[in-house]
C-alpha cells in the first residue's frame, strides 16, 4: 500500500508491542534501548504493516462519515452483491515476507512505494476457488534508504473456509 | 542477546509459547494498533450473522507478530534480515500457540554470518497455523 509519509512514533511501537504481548523493553522504554545494540526504541519486525494507519483511502478503516461493513444497527452497515459463484467468500491474507535492509528506529519517517507482484488462481480443498494476488511494498526512510521490503499474498475465496 | 556461530548447531531448536488463550480483547487490541478493522477479527454479529464464521479470529499479521517474538527473543533486536510466513490455518479466541524456530543453515554471506531457520507455530491441538522461514546475522 502507497503511503506518502509513515512517521515511526515511540507510542505507535509501544501500543503495537503490547498488541503482539511482546514486553520488550526495547519497544518502549528508551533509556533500556539504549543499552542494546540498537541503541534505541526500534518497531518489531512485523511492524511497517502498520502503516496501513497512514495509507489514504485503506478500506479496512472506517472513513469519518460513510457507511461501514461492519454492523451497528444491522448486522452490516453495507450490502454487498453477491460474487456470482456464490456468497460467503472473504478475502483473507495468505502469505507475508519480509526483507530488512537497514535499521528502523522511533523518529523515522517512512514512504512506501507499491510495486507489481503477480496474481493467479487455484481449486482449494476448504475455499472453492482461490485468486491470489501479489503485493510488493518498499519502505524508505527520510535519508531514501530502502529500509524493508515487504511481499504480500492475499487470496479471495469463493465460499465460507470451513 | 545475540545469536553467536559457536552457540548454535544445524538442528537446533528454539520454542516459545506466545500467547495462551488468546482472548478477543487482544485481537481488538491489535486491529488499533495496526490499523486493520476488519470487522471480521473484531466485531461477532457482523461475523457471525453476515461472514458466516462461527466466532472472530485473529488476524493473521496478530500470528506472525506474535510468532516474531519468539525470533526476536532468539536472535536479538534487530538481528533479522528476512522474516516470512504462510498463514496456514486460522486462529481462533481462547487458543493457546507455541512457536519454534529450527536452525536449518549456519553459513556465510559478503562476510556477514548468518543463520536460517525454519519457523513454525502451532496451537494447542498440534495444528500448524503459521509457517515460514527466518534469516538473522549472528555473531563469530
Amino acid at each position: 500500500m502507497a503511503t506518502d509519509r509513515f512517521p515511526i512514533e515511540a507510542g505507535h511501537i509501544m501500543l503495537f508491542a503490547r498488541s503482539i504481548g511482546d514486553a520488550n523493553p526495547i519497544y518502549h522504554d528508551a533509556d533500556a534501548a539504549a543499552d542494546t545494540e540498537p541503541g534505541r526504541v526500534i518497531p518489531p519486525p512485523t511492524f511497517v504493516q502498520a502503516s496501513a494507519q497512514f495509507t489514504e483511502g485503506y478500506n479496512l478503516r472506517p472513513v469519518i462519515g460513510e457507511a461501514w461493513f461492519g454492523s451497528g444497527k444491522e448486522p452490516t452497515g453495507i450490502k454487498r452483491e453477491s460474487s456470482g459463484e456464490g456468497s460467503g467468500g472473504t478475502g483473507f491474507h495468505a502469505e507475508q515476507h519480509y526483507e530488512y535492509h537497514a535499521p528502523v528506529q522511533a523518529g523515522d519517517v517512512l514512504r512506501a512505494v507499491d510495486k507489481p507482484g503477480k496474481s493467479w488462481s487455484r481449486e482449494g480443498r476448504r475455499g472453492g476457488t482461490l485468486q491470489f494476488n501479489e503485493s510488493i511494498t518498499e519502505y524508505y526512510n527520510q535519508d531514501d534508504v530502502l529500509v524493508v521490503t515487504a511481499r504480500s499474498v492475499g487470496v479471495q475465496t469463493s465460499r465460507v473456509v470451513e | 542477546m545475540p545469536l553467536s556461530k559457536s552457540e548454535i548447531s544445524v538442528g537446533d531448536q528454539h520454542s516459545e509459547q506466545v500467547v495462551e488463550n488468546l482472548t478477543r480483547t487482544q485481537i481488538i487490541q491489535y486491529a488499533g494498533a495496526s490499523g486493520d478493522y476488519n470487522p471480521l477479527h473484531t466485531d461477532e454479529i457482523f461475523t457471525t450473522q453476515i461472514a458466516g464464521y462461527p466466532t472472530v479470529f485473529a488476524h493473521g499479521m496478530l500470528s506472525m507478530g506474535m510468532t516474531g517474538k519468539m525470533l526476536t527473543n532468539l536472535v536479538g533486536d534487530g538481528r533479522l534480515t528476512k522474516y516470512g510466513v504462510r498463514f496456514v490455518a486460522q486462529v481462533w479466541p481462547g487458543d493457546s500457540l507455541t512457536s519454534t524456530a529450527t536452525v536449518e543453515a549456519i553459513r556465510e554471506e559478503d562476510g556477514v554470518s548468518l543463520v536460517d531457520l525454519a519457523v513454525s507455530t502451532v496451537n494447542q491441538d498440534g495444528a500448524e497455523v503459521v509457517k515460514g522461514s527466518a534469516t538473522a546475522r549472528i555473531d563469530d
